[in-house]
């Protein structure tokens, strides 16, 4: 970290007095481990750097990127920003992120013992894995890929607006897909488990959730179009809360591209609702204690008990807006910040998956969803996306759907939010899951 | 993919004036006596098989956003990836440090990974081989000055804001990329290739009494910037701006089952999910794929002929040669309904005795090629496409889907239309809403009836598998599939 805290200061050393600078610089090591039929089929030993640079000169921004921190490269990248500065259009609200006396939280995300597991070790980690998850089940006929990845990163960032921080990371997981077959019908399924530390890594839970995924779609058929209430898995859950995250960005609201625009403080989902953007919690797995632009992580509550309480901002959304920022730049070193939820977080019910399944009637279980990108228009709130799960019939699990379509709007979602569950899961996403059951959602089958 | 025609391995190519020049430009990424090197250090713990992969890329883009330009980005990427095979068991490293004693110690520790037995010392001696391409760059986009790539986003901005009143807001995005890269390994191959690209976006929203929609416009050419002089950039705008203006009058989209007719280049991207992904032989290796163990099947309609071709000039997903450094193919992969060729990389091939057909590829220098499509599409059929749709009574016109995913074990998809239409009586009438169309990959292969003589090719895509984005193009003509289900909000 000292070196890459030395090679962003002396990029910054030549900055002009009539520019703002700011330099990213990252350092990653990587392992990835993939076994089949018992033995390594790929094994990837990765080492990258890059530097980001970010000049403002005149109201005007430029940036630059190379994946390299070799001294000629780093003139060539500041040389190239200040260049690209030139084209950008005037505008007074550009501006590096200002200091703003939030202490940075020492969250402990470094974890030694991913450097000191010895690589048998991890390698013995991925042989299990897919050992474990082929013996699940009798029907469990094949495992597309069973990995072991763990991951060290380094960052430092500085300013000419008196930002200094470096941080340091590490992270691991342990991911399976495995294939079942019977009656000649083929379904997949997947599982994972999380953890700073490798020794901690659960691969029964992964090999078990990735063989009852697979298997319990076994025989699914489509269903007739209808509507029902729905409960999403958690899985499910983290990937809706990033859509919605996506639309309480203050960009997205700035530029119109947000049905939550012009809605603060007023009632936009269930009382059961209070969705949280938490990087200061060290569960999660995007936990961070800085944000892209180098100002402390903050918890910031975006919906309290369904009244939409703030949205995200950087720096620059922040001033457009006449707001703060809320800590929420996010980039990589080859983007300039943008601004985004980082650890979303919905706060948990009292009752367990099951125990909400046994009060539905009439209902879907959703186990996955594909598409759910394409089919929300964040705009209009109309939600559409491809679904696989299970039917739940008086309180209990039925059979297998697939080629299902579920459709509703995000606005009449979030009002008709029925229950969310006690069953938080650390997912590696950016946001966390839960079981959350949606009433009044239509099924399209056939 | 299989056999069909294969670019020429060796040789210069008589419509090349400066062949030696071109040669220089393709070779000088790395000095062939180092990679040489490298791969000896790489086989020294006894491997069946090294390569080095070099990369220098530079791209630029620039964004306009709300009336202004955010900023323009320049990138550079450079490094070299080195592979080991052992057995079944590969070894990966890279490295940004092109020196010596970078090199090396990427190549000593891709062959700790992959973990051979024996030793002994190989020497590899490289040969050249130059993969023909029937274009070539006339206007390589560092010399075009960054002013013209910015005025080209003010045009696009003014032009779609003039289109309508009802355009409330307008993004733009120009983007351009160089990628040199040098392939060579144990086989004695080494291959050169310079590969540039052109993109050009632009998104509009129209505002109206029932909310907000949005329209799209984009082109992408392995060409450099004399790919505007074929589309202007005032023409998009005005595209992408009445695509946002007609969907404000649009109807919720129906549900359920419905007949849907796919205009010309508006569904390839359907077929390249849908079924392109299952014919990669990697998946199929792993029966991870519906058209495992079905060569020479009858897989779908017998008017449907589907293609992977790297050769397509221009097209997104061209290339002279992958980054395994195999010449582009074009592959027939299924002729007349009948299962023909599965898609190959090295690996893949190597392990069925057979040869690569063209389609190992990788994000960068950072990543192990796997088996990629290139340009997919289904070719074109005797239909006139009005008396499509005008044999079509009730149904959905689908003029452009959008991202779409596929389960590769069921074949079962999802894609989101962007621009669609209703079919009443046999005619388009009104246009709906966005929803998502699901269906099974082997199903509605089966399930097409109708085949337009229109072919086009769609929009330049960015495919994505085990968290690696290569670009790729896709293409149909019309055509009908007599059943899709619709996931709309109508009752």
């Amino acid at each position: 970290m000292a070196d890459l805290l030395s090679t962003a200061q002396k990029v910054l050393s030549w900055a002009k007095d009539n520019e703002a600078v700011e330099v990213v610089a990252v350092h990653d090591r990587d392992t990835e481990i993939r076994v089949y039929e018992g033995e390594i089929e790929q094994f990837t030993a990765s080492e990258s750097q890059g530097v980001g640079v970010r000049v403002i000169a005149d109201n005007r921004q430029g940036f630059a990127y190379a994946g390299s921190l070799d001294e000629d490269v780093l003139a060539e990248t500041l040389a190239e920003a200040r260049d690209n500065a030139v084209f950008g259009t005037p505008d007074e609200f550009l501006g590096l992120a200002e200091p703003d006396g939030v202490a940075v939280p020492d969250l402990g995300l470094y974890d030694e013992r991913v450097a000191q597991m010895a690589t048998d070790a991890k390698i013995d980690l991925g042989i299990a894995l897919e050992a474990k998850t082929r013996a699940g089940d009798p029907r469990i006929t094949g495992i597309e890929s069973a990995d072991y990845v763990d991951s060290i990163s380094e960052s430092a960032l500085v300013s000419t607006a008196g930002v200094e921080v470096t941080s340091r990371d590490s992270g691991s997981y342990v991911a399976v897909t495995a294939l079942a077959e019977e009656d000649g019908d083929t379904q997949i399924g997947f599982g994972f488990s999380v953890n700073r530390n490798p020794n901690e890594l659960d691969v029964e839970r992964a090999a078990a959730d990735a063989a009852e995924r697979a298997t319990r779609l076994l025989g699914a058929t489509q269903p007739a179009t209808e509507r029902v209430t729905i409960v999403f898995d958690p899985f499910v859950t983290a990937q809706f809360l990033g859509i919605l995250g996506g639309t309480m960005s203050g960009e997205a609201v700035m530029k119109g591209y947000s049905l939550f625009a012009n809605r603060l403080g007023e009632e936009v989902a269930s009382p059961l609702f209070t969705l949280v953007d938490d990087p200061t919690n060290r569960d999660a797995f995007t936990a961070g204690e800085t944000d892209g632009e180098g100002l402390a992580s903050r918890r910031n509550v975006l919906v309290d008990h369904g009244r939409l309480n703030t949205f995200v901002h950087n720096a620059y959304t922040a001033r457009r807006m006449s707001a703060a920022s809320t800590g929420s730049a996010v980039r990589s070193y080859s983007s300039v910040p943008g601004v985004g939820t980082r650890a979303l977080f919905l706060e948990p019910g009292t009752q367990s998956q099951a125990e909400l399944i046994a009060g539905i009637d009439n209902g879907v279980l959703i186990q996955g969803v594909a598409g759910i990108h394409s089919g929300v228009n964040p705009v209009s709130g109309d939600f559409s996306t491809g679904a696989e799960g299970l039917r739940i019939r008086n309180g209990a699990l039925g059979e297998p759907l697939r080629e299902i379509t579920i459709a509703s709007t995000l606005q009449k979602m979030l009002g008709d939010i029925q229950a969310v569950g006690n069953d938080v899961d650390w997912l590696p996403m950016s946001a966390a899951g839960v079981s959350l059951v949606i009433a009044d959602v239509t099924m399209s089958g056939s | 993919m299989g056999p069909g025609s294969v670019g020429s391995r060796s040789g210069g190519c008589g419509r090349y004036i400066g062949v030696t020049a071109l040669l220089e430009r393709l070779f000088d990424v790395l000095d062939d006596s180092l990679v040489a090197s490298t791969l000896d250090t790489a086989l020294l713990g006894g491997a069946d098989f090294a390569e080095v992969f070099v990369e220098d890329k530079r791209n630029s883009s620039a964004f306009l956003d709300d009336g202004k330009i955010e900023e323009l980005t320049s990138g550079r990427d450079r490094g070299a990836g080195i592979r080991v095979v052992s057995g079944d068991t590969t070894g990966f490293a890279h490295t940004a440090d092109l020196s010596e004693n970078g090199l090396r110690n990427a190549a000593e520790a891709a062959a700790a990974a992959a973990r051979g037995g024996g030793g002994g010392v190989r020497k590899v001696s490289l040969e050249r081989q130059f993969a023909s391409r029937d274009i070539e760059v006339e206007t390589f986009p560092e010399t075009v000055a960054k002013a013209t790539k910015v005025e080209l986003l003010q045009r696009a901005d003014e032009e779609a804001r003039a289109t309508g009143d009802a355009i409330s807001q307008v993004s733009a995005r120009y983007g351009d990329s160089r990628r040199r890269i040098l392939v060579a390994n144990s086989d004695g191959l080494l291959a050169g290739d310079d590969q540039v690209r052109t993109f050009f976006s632009i998104n509009c929203v129209a505002q109206g009494d029932t909310g907000m929609q949005t329209g799209r416009e984009s082109h992408g050419r392995t060409v450099g910037f004399e790919m505007f002089d074929d589309h202007d950039v005032s023409e998009m705008a005005r595209t992408a701006a009445n695509r946002a203006i007609t969907k404000l009058s649009a109807r919720p989209a129906p549900s359920g089952a419905q007949t849907v007719v796919v205009g010309p280049g508006g569904g390839g991207v359907l077929f390249h999910e849908a079924c392109g992904h299952g014919l990669e032989a990697d998946l199929v290796a792993k029966s991870a794929s519906v058209f495992a163990g079905r060569m020479g099947e009858q897989v779908a309609s017998p008017l449907v002929t589907l293609i992977d071709d790297g050769t397509m000039s221009a097209e997104w997903g061209n290339f002279a040669i992958d980054d395994e450094g195999r010449p582009a193919q074009r592959n027939v992969l299924i002729q007349d309904g009948i299962l023909t060729d599965y898609m190959y990389d090295q690996i893949r091939a190597r392990k069925e005795g057979r040869p690569s057909s063209g389609n190992g590829r990788r994000q960068s220098y950072q990543h192990l090629p796997m088996v990629r499509m290139t340009n997919t599409y289904i070719t074109a059929g005797q239909d006139n496409p009005a008396d499509i749709i005008a044999s079509t009574p009730n149904g959905i016109y689908v003029a452009q889907l959008g991202g779409g995913q596929v389960n590769t074990a069921t074949g079962d998809f999802v894609f989101g239309m962007t621009e669609a239409y209703l079919i009443e009586d046999g005619k388009i009438t009104e246009p709906i809403r966005e929803g998502n169309l699901i269906g099974n990959g082997p199903e509605v292969l089966n399930r097409i009836d109708a085949l337009g003589n229109d072919f086009a090719m769609g929009h330049p895509g960015t495919c994505g598998k085990d968290g690696q984005g290569v670009p790729v193009g896709d293409g149909t003509p019309t055509l009908r599939v007599t059943s899709l289900t619709v996931g709309g909000t109508a009752a």
